[in-house]
């Protein structure tokens, strides 16, 4: 009898200790969603309201050249960013992969970016890419009058500092990730491509690279995740200008909340925001699953 | 091509070539804020952006520590630094805490609830932050957490909950059940079990959660511009607001000493922690 009172009694602990972490899921979490949710639908401006107006802020807000430069420069940004981190970071595990000297300090210095904040990422770059004393001096200087490095300050160019500085964190983010997965691969195959005399580079692209297929998704994830989180590299970096040139869909919720006192419009961005990483995150999610589950085969 | 190491040929030289190559680009912002830090004003103005310093000197790192202003208030960065301090320290603990006891909840007890949780839990990690802030905000000025030192480390633990519910979780979930089994006969309940068999053995892990919370609180921005309040802005904030509120002229040096100090815990953190933080990563980045 006591020892079943115990056993019931570790059953409830179990349960109360869940609590905290229960309640921050359903209040913060499914709560917090809803409600946001739930403003965007209304027309509330400095505070919430409950005048349900159905999707108009929807219409304003996809009306709204702010948004749209924001939704453009996030997906430029976010192929690019993530194309290139890949590829960069795949390509160095590979090189690193090669049984090369002094492994350990090239991977501490192709990662080291990333423990960074972007906000220091952010000035890091903007001191660099100066227009007036930057690498454009320097160039200049150097003799090559030509080189006009001006590209934080061009609306057309600026998103493209912002992608160099987003790159430079997260490459090594992704050779780590990449290296792990060569690191687990069968050796056997080597000795196999070897007796068939298939080229290396063959067997990276053809063999390798689909065997890698869980680790590209993991990194995939993990960028696309902070992509759409990107606010601070922006406000760090230009502060969204010139103009609006590099303004961002997170950092257009930001002001708008804070700033602009247009809380219907922010929340509609940000509903518009969770619609796009569901549609984006749970295909990548079902193929990483599916990818794990025939590696456990 | 893995092997046959040694043989000097043009491919190795070109491996090396391009590894070198990669090198130089990502160490070159963090040279570059070191030279600008020790340099000069007309120095930094004369422009060679990648010279040495002519005369190395600490007065920017010592302006920026505890003179730089921030609007009307010029205290320097140690404000933020000391700021961080006060807000990670609570923050990685209670996090850390909260995250353990819920993962061994759920790995081992399997309560009720445990998979509607779970999935919450995990879908979170994707959403991006600004769906939850207005709501927060408001409900937390409800209960006068707004703008408080707990209100931010209430906040820290919230979005640290997924991240590490699931690490414990997975930690927990690969003790062998046959440990545990043994300790419910012998009658030891939910507690006793996690404080004298569970805990002891999750030290690895608890210094890989300890590595990503560090660095994650110590790096965050958007929370601490939006709950921590004026007084506990952390140093990142302190730090945005020091070089992007400058009037007149501009002292790259002093900015560059000061973002090199924000930097400094972080740096700290992946240089000792070495390999623990890519498993940290790995451990983080590893759903369901």
């Amino acid at each position: 009898m006591r020892f079943n009172l115990r056993f019931v009694s570790g059953r409830i602990a179990a349960q109360v200790a869940l609590l905290p972490a229960m309640l921050i899921a359903l209040t913060v979490f499914c709560g917090a969603t809803g409600w946001t949710v739930w403003i965007s639908l209304t027309n509330s401006r400095m505070l919430p309201n409950t005048n349900f107006i159905g999707l108009r802020q929807y219409g304003s807000l996809f009306a709204n050249e702010r948004w749209i430069v924001s939704v453009q420069n996030l997906a430029l940004f976010g192929a690019l960013f993530i194309v290139i981190s890949l590829a960069l970071g795949f390509l160095l595990a590979v090189l690193i992969d090669q049984r090369v000297r002094a492994e350990d300090l090239l991977r501490s210095m192709f990662l080291y970016p990333f423990s960074m904040s972007f906000i220091v990422t952010g000035l890091a770059w903007r001191w660099i890419l100066d227009p007036t004393l930057g690498i454009s001096k320097l160039a200049h200087d150097l003799g090559f009058e030509a080189i006009q490095f001006d590209w934080l300050v061009r609306q057309d160019r600026v998103i493209f500092t912002l992608l160099a500085a987003g790159v430079w964190h997260a490459a090594g983010l992704v050779m780590a990730i990449m290296l792990a997965g060569l690191r687990g691969i069968d050796q056997e195959i080597w000795k196999a491509t070897r007796i068939e005399g298939i080229p290396a580079w063959r067997t990276y692209l053809f063999v390798v690279l689909p065997m890698l297929k869980g680790s590209f998704a993991t990194a995939t994830i993990l960028m696309a995740t902070s992509v759409v989180r990107l606010y601070d590299l922006s406000v760090a970096m230009t502060n969204g200008g010139p103009g609006i040139a590099s303004e961002v869909p997170a950092k257009f919720v930001m002001d708008n909340l804070f700033e602009r006192q247009n809380i219907g419009l922010a929340t509609a961005a940000a509903t518009s925001m969770l619609v796009t990483v569901v549609a984006v995150v749970a295909p990548l999610l079902y193929w990483q699953s599916r990818s794990a589950e025939r590696a456990a085969r | 091509m893995r092997g046959q190491s040694g043989a000097f040929s043009p491919v190795r030289l070109g491996i090396y070539g391009f590894l070198l190559i990669s090198a130089a680009f990502f160490l070159l912002p963090l040279y570059v804020m070191v030279v600008t830090s020790l340099k000069s004003m007309p120095e930094i103005r004369e422009g060679n952006l990648l010279a040495l310093p002519g005369a190395p000197s600490a007065a920017a790192w010592i302006k920026a520590w505890s003179t730089a202003c921030t609007g009307l208030t010029c205290n320097g960065i140690q404000v933020g630094f000391w700021n961080s301090v006060t807000i990670l320290v609570p923050s990685v603990a209670v996090s850390i805490s909260v995250g353990a006891v819920t993962g061994y909840a759920l790995s081992l007890w399997r309560p009720r609830g445990a998979a509607l949780l779970f999935g919450i839990l995990m879908s979170v990690a994707f959403v991006p932050y600004q769906v939850f802030l207005f709501p927060l905000v408001r409900m937390f000025s409800y209960v006068g957490l707004n703008s408080t030192l707990l209100g931010i480390i209430v906040i820290h633990t919230i979005f640290g909950l997924p991240t590490m519910t699931l690490i414990f979780r997975n930690y927990f979930a690969s003790v062998p059940i046959e440990l545990f089994k043994a300790a419910r006969v012998d009658g030891a309940g939910f507690w006793r079990i996690f404080g004298s068999i569970m805990l002891p053995m999750a030290v690895p892990i608890i210094v890989v959660a300890m590595i990503l919370q560090t660095t994650g609180i110590w790096n965050d921005f958007i929370f601490g511009l939006v709950f921590a309040g004026r007084e506990n802005f952390p140093m990142t904030v302190q730090l945005n607001n020091i070089v992007n509120s400058t009037q007149g002229e501009r002292e790259y040096n002093v900015d560059m000493a000061a973002t090199m100090l924000t930097a400094l815990v972080p740096l700290a953190v992946y240089f000792i922690s070495g390999r623990w933080f890519v498993r940290g990563i790995a451990a983080g980045a590893v759903k369901g």
